[in-house]
């Protein structure tokens, strides 16, 4: 689907893209082999402490394993300037057993760690936190609607200071009925701040049900066009081959006068058939054995921690 | 009670503490490539004009939008920048209480929130504009340091002093003109400034009130009443030391800002002298109301914010305090 999209944009961008997926086919094994370790790693985080978000965090595996494994350039020593490495930010911190996962799996922190999330005496708080210095994490976020100003503020800093790294972030779509969004989409439009790639986990579900029944977003692209943004979209956001192509031409839109946005449709809870297509897992721990059920679903890869 | 050899602080000019701020700002900014200024489309009633002409680069007009202005603000902390951001009190705080919380306080993020036209003497845009909570609101924050500063002469050295701090601060200043007569008084944060040394009383005060006080004190002399008169800028952490001492000496106090009693420097105090030394105490501070429309100098007269105010609290402090120690 995307790459038709780009057929009928440009031939130069589909040859691009044909000889750039050659290069990369023997790594999306391996990308791809990784997911259900991570699907695991979160169902088990959130079924250890019977609370968190698997609805959320399991419709992102695939996005945090190809930014994390592939897109980012990342420094192996955590330092929290980040200077002359990509950054990312999670501004819908309650999907922290993903991003907990996939920073563990990355070398952050031990895996054995994982065990500890929602424990007392963590790192691994319910919504991310610098607070306790886990590496990997620049920002608290958890109050929903604040992460793309702080992504913008690091996208400045990162001007300032001759550096021509990219920052990424994250958002829910639920999320952008946060009025502090839209001040922040229409500050990183007016400015040109172009070295801006925010993805909108566009899953159509929040806690109390759809996001069309709750409060409609309305055309997303085109709001976000009309802001002056580079929109993106990927039908299918849970398959890797399609984020790490559209990652790609995203990477070479930016420094290009403007922020760039990819609306990247998931389906929440992807990977556990029970818990796709409902909201009902946004905020709910599977039992014993809905885990082993879901676990069943997914094979141990990468060893259980 | 007795007279006392007062020290006389005189001061050239009437000028207001956000044009200190100001004027630190450029200074800091000259000394300090890292020290960028944010500004909510009030670049002028910050005074952060002369800033932005000189470093237009490190300067970025977010425009009406306060809570992007705050996220932003912590954003660039990452990378080793030093923000300041500018808008009125009210904007600075109760509007973008939770930016505040989640991505600069307990994100432990360097940002320095700058803010003007706090309390009654905002004047006639009324009570819209004129916060009374926000030092209350800040010092409530686990790791913000609060700064409440009296002239411009402190606003100005305590611009220097935060940018060169390391940890989320609030700095909060004013509009109207004041007496600048602190003009040979260091400022250190955290670090109380003893501006008299009487025996009869503790009076211990901040921002616009401080000026009020050292008044007070004049009349309060005269009457036979000697002042230990404490000038407390820094709110949070607060010189414990600076203030037990007098109390121990005078056996009263009595505390005064320009914010409502709940929540500000008086309860502070309060707090911390019911641990060590329990003491008598007084407030001058508005009275958990809201301002009206008016000029600065007649909404002080009439909030109880002026010098009068100090006097009479004084006087029926230490009757207070006679009675108490003659039963």
């Amino acid at each position: 689907m995307f790459i038709n999209f780009l057929k009928k944009k440009s031939t130069q961008g589909y040859n691009l893209i044909q000889n750039f997926t050659f290069t990369i086919v023997k790594n999306i094994k391996k990308l791809e082999e990784l997911v259900p370790q991570v699907r695991r790693d979160i169902l088990r985080m959130v079924h250890g402490v019977n609370s968190g978000h698997p609805g959320g965090s399991l419709g992102c595996a695939e996005f945090f394993v190809v930014l994390f494994f592939h897109v980012m350039n990342s420094k192996n020593q955590f330092s929290m300037d980040g200077e002359h490495e990509d950054l990312f930010f999670l501004s819908n911190g309650h999907i922290s057993p993903v991003y907990y996962s996939v920073l563990a799996r990355n070398g952050f922190f031990e895996i054995s760690e994982l065990s500890t999330f929602r424990k007392i005496n963590s790192r691994l708080q319910g919504h991310p936190t610098t607070h306790e210095g886990l590496p990997g994490v620049r920002i608290s976020s958890g109050s929903l609607g604040q992460g793309l100003s702080v992504a913008i503020g690091a996208c400045l800093s990162k001007k300032l200071n001759g550096d021509k790294s990219i920052v990424y972030s994250l958002h829910g779509d639920g999320e952008l009925q946060e009025g502090q969004n839209w001040e922040a989409i229409m500050y990183a439009g007016s400015k040109k701040v172009d070295n801006l790639i925010s993805t909108i986990d566009y899953n159509k579900q929040q806690i109390d049900g759809s996001t069309e029944d709750v409060l409609s977003l309305g055309n997303l692209k085109k709001k976000l066009e009309s802001f002056n943004w580079i929109v993106f979209e990927v039908d299918d956001g849970n398959n890797i081959s399609n984020i790490i192509e559209v990652m790609d031409i995203a990477k070479k839109e930016t420094k290009k006068q403007k922020p760039i946005a990819i609306l990247l449709h998931t389906i929440m809870g992807n990977g556990v058939d029970f818990m796709m297509h409902t909201h009902a897992w946004h905020g709910k721990a599977p039992n014993d054995e809905e885990l082993k059920n879901a676990l069943s679903q997914n094979k141990e890869t990468h060893g259980d921690y | 009670m007795g007279t006392t050899d007062l020290k006389n602080y005189s001061f050239n000019e009437k000028i207001d503490t956000r044009t200190g701020f100001g004027v630190g700002l450029l200074e800091v900014g000259k000394i300090n490539k890292n020290i960028v200024a944010l500004c909510a489309d009030l670049t002028g009633s910050l005074k952060m004009g002369d800033f932005k002409k000189n470093f237009p680069e490190r300067f970025f007009q977010i425009g009406i939008a306060e809570a992007n202005m705050m996220g932003i603000a912590a954003g660039l902390t990452i990378g080793g920048k030093i923000p300041f951001t500018g808008t009125f009190a009210n904007f600075s705080t109760g509007r973008v209480y939770d930016q505040i919380r989640q991505s600069i306080a307990y994100s432990n993020k360097n940002v320095k929130i700058c803010a003007s036209h706090a309390g009654i003497t905002l004047g006639e845009d009324g009570a819209t504009h004129q916060i009374l909570e926000d030092l209350g609101l800040m010092k409530m924050l686990p790791g913000m340091t609060v700064i409440n500063t009296c002239d411009y002469e402190q606003t100005r050295k305590a611009t220097h002093a935060v940018a060169n701090f390391l940890g989320p601060v609030y700095l909060r200043f004013g509009r109207p003109k004041v007496p600048n007569f602190s003009t040979e008084i260091p400022f250190e944060i955290g670090k109380g400034i003893k501006l008299q040394n009487g025996n009869d009383v503790t009076i211990v005060a901040t921002g616009h009130l401080v000026w009020e006080s050292l008044e007070a004190c004049k009349k309060l002399n005269k009457k036979g009443i000697s002042c230990d008169i404490i000038n407390i800028h820094t709110i949070k952490p607060l010189d414990e030391d600076i203030i037990l001492e007098s109390v121990k000496k005078t056996g009263a106090i009595i505390t005064c800002e320009e914010h409502n009693y709940i929540g500000g420097l008086g309860e502070s105090i309060a707090g911390f002298l019911s641990k060590r030394k329990p003491t008598i105490q007084s407030y001058v501070a508005t009275n958990d109301t809201f301002g009206e429309s008016g000029t600065p100098r007649l909404l002080m007269k009439k909030y109880g914010l002026d010098s009068e105010t100090i006097v009479e609290k004084t006087i029926k402090l230490i009757e207070k305090k006679n009675q108490l120690s003659s039963k």
